[in-house]
């Protein structure tokens, strides 16, 4: 069915992805290809994968901006310019437009908790919704020839045989800066909420319509390199210099 | 966007057969000319042909039958719909002409206005898409639908020469509306041309209050899916050119072509047939050309994350 649920879910379950405290490191990219590989549907197949074109699908992604402010000193190459670690899965939009353009009803969003999902068993691999998906969340799996997302690792987060620290998505689990989080972002006072209305936790192309329920908190503001170079003091300069320090300098001048 | 060859001749050919078999639906051609006969098996075959090239390229096309089943939300699912609504009248039409030697008015306008209802489910897949923003305007379908009349004119009037009936009103038709369907899609490459992105860096980053978002660096340093498929330019280099070709092979020439038959009074005979049948096959390439560059210019809001 690709309607998209009539009412808004009770649940949102979705990830808050803190940009400030990403380092880059790609764990949590290679941790949800591992999950999923083995997990739910088909294996997330790689072309040529020992080979030098090597691709593959891949749920969640990390890319690499560099953010350069208005009127920024650049020094060299980069100066005031400042990088931003940039993970990207699937943000369960919940007007996804992924999901009203599939023509079999393998693409549909859960009414229970609003995660959007393929039944690969219906889908046909026309990839008609990654192209209407903005965010590129969706990659055709070339070898099974249907459409793989991520699912929220939705057999992990209900699956009642693990621990209650694993029951998250495996890109929350394993990311060693703690920059990505889950939880339900329609209660007010989960950890994921609060982190969002506290850092101000944004929509990716809000301008496209599609709501997402994931949301990114912006990197905290960074002094510019000319404010940060102004309270260094200076090695020649003792002003400040007091006691034994103030006889000691007091007496190497006169020498 | 990347052209998949598959569906540039799937949308060029079952437009030129949804077109012929509009116009043969209006009943402008002489039912028992042999030629009207062969008109009716050929729109068949270029829609079916078409319907079959659609499905190649297809992760799973053993399960094309689904795609049946979503016509409530999807636009794809619409068009299948109707493809298959649309062979109900189109049969019934070109068994009356083939072996009745007739015409039937009700069956033939049924199946010419479920021809463009199909056509324009078609161009609404592409207009329905806000990632691409090219493609989300109403003159998309208008184009679709234009142009599949023109073919259809185009090839109609290959069969009104080939045929015993002496007709104007075919070609006449036809230079009209290939003048509206290469307006129109004039109209939508200068509306492509003053877009301003609705989604940028900084937008799909939300980054923009910090300052210019530039890529860095890509997720992998090899292609992807997403790059192969939304990331195609090779287009955009030759797209000027490009776009006189199939202006000029897809518009001006059958044009010309039909002007020079209407002024010389040529009657049905060898030399007009060849003169429309050289009218028609300039067309189509044409029209592959015009598809082609559809797909090829498009961009996708994905590129934003992968440096345009």
């Amino acid at each position: 069915m690709t309607m998209l649920p009539a009412q808004s879910t009770p649940k949102k379950l979705g990830l808050v992805i803190d940009l400030d405290v990403c380092v880059g490191c790609h764990a949590c990219v290679v941790s949800c290809k591992e999950w999923n590989t083995g997990g739910y549907g088909s294996a997330l197949s790689d072309q040529d994968p020992y080979g030098a074109d090597v691709s593959g699908a891949w749920l969640n992604r990390v890319h690499t901006f560099e953010v350069m402010p208005e009127g920024g000193e650049i020094v060299g190459e980069a100066g005031d310019a400042r990088i931003v670690h940039f993970p990207k899965s699937c943000l369960h939009c919940e007007d996804a437009p992924c999901v009203t353009v599939c023509p079999t009803g393998a693409s549909y969003k859960r009414s229970a908790d609003g995660i959007v999902l393929v039944d690969e068993d219906k889908c046909i691999g026309c990839g008609l919704c990654a192209w209407a998906c903005p965010y590129g969340a969706r990659e055709m799996d070339v070898a099974a020839g249907v459409m793989k997302k991520c699912t929220l690792c939705i057999d992990r987060i209900y699956n009642e045989t693990f621990e209650e620290v694993d029951r998250v998505p495996s890109c929350v689990r394993t990311c060693p800066a703690n920059a990505r989080h889950f939880g339900d972002l329609t209660d007010p006072h989960s950890d994921v909420s609060i982190m969002v209305a506290q850092r101000g936790g944004m929509d990716l192309m809000p301008e496209q319509g599609t709501r997402p329920v994931n949301k990114y908190l912006p990197p905290r503001p960074r002094k510019s390199l000319a404010d940060s170079a102004r309270g260094l003091p200076l090695a020649e300069n003792t002003d400040g210099a007091k006691g034994f320090f103030a006889w000691l300098d007091g007496m190497l001048d006169r020498i | 966007m990347h052209p998949a060859p598959s569906i540039i001749l799937f949308t060029t050919l079952s437009g030129l057969g949804y077109g012929l078999a509009a116009v043969l639906g209006l009943g402008l051609l002489d039912p028992a000319a042999i030629a009207t006969k062969f008109a009716h098996v050929l729109a068949l075959a270029l829609i079916g042909g078409g319907l079959l090239s659609s499905t190649l390229h297809l992760g799973n096309p053993q399960r094309a039958w689904r795609a049946l089943s979503q016509w409530r939300s999807s636009w794809l699912s619409r068009e299948g719909v109707m493809a298959i609504l649309t062979f109900l009248p189109l049969v019934i039409s070109a068994w009356m002409a083939i072996f009745e030697s007739r015409h039937l008015l009700l069956p033939g306008l049924l199946g010419t206005v479920l021809c463009l209802v199909t056509v324009y489910c078609t161009g609404m897949i592409y207009a329905s898409l806000k990632s691409v923003q090219t493609w989300h305007t109403p003159l998309t379908p208008l184009c679709y639908l234009l142009f599949a009349v023109a073919g259809g004119f185009v090839l109609a009037g290959f069969f009104a020469f080939c045929g015993s009936s002496r007709t104007v009103v075919v070609p006449i038709l036809a230079i009209v509306s290939l003048i509206a369907a290469w307006a129109a899609k004039a109209l939508w490459r200068d509306n492509m041309k003053r877009l301003v992105p609705l989604s940028t860096p900084e937008s799909a980053t939300g980054l923009g209050n910090i300052g210019h978002v530039r890529l860095f660096e890509r997720p992998h340093v090899t292609e992807n899916y997403l790059t192969r498929e939304m990331g195609f330019k090779v287009a955009r280099k030759h797209a000027g050119k490009l776009w006189l070709v199939a202006l000029i092979a897809g518009g001006l020439i059958p044009v010309l072509l039909f002007l020079g038959l209407l002024l010389t009074g040529a009657e049905n005979g060898l030399f007009p047939a060849f003169i429309a049948a050289l009218a028609v096959v300039i067309h189509a390439l044409g029209m592959l050309t015009e598809r082609w560059l559809f797909f090829a210019e498009a961009r996708h809001a994905v590129m934003n994350y992968y440096g345009g």
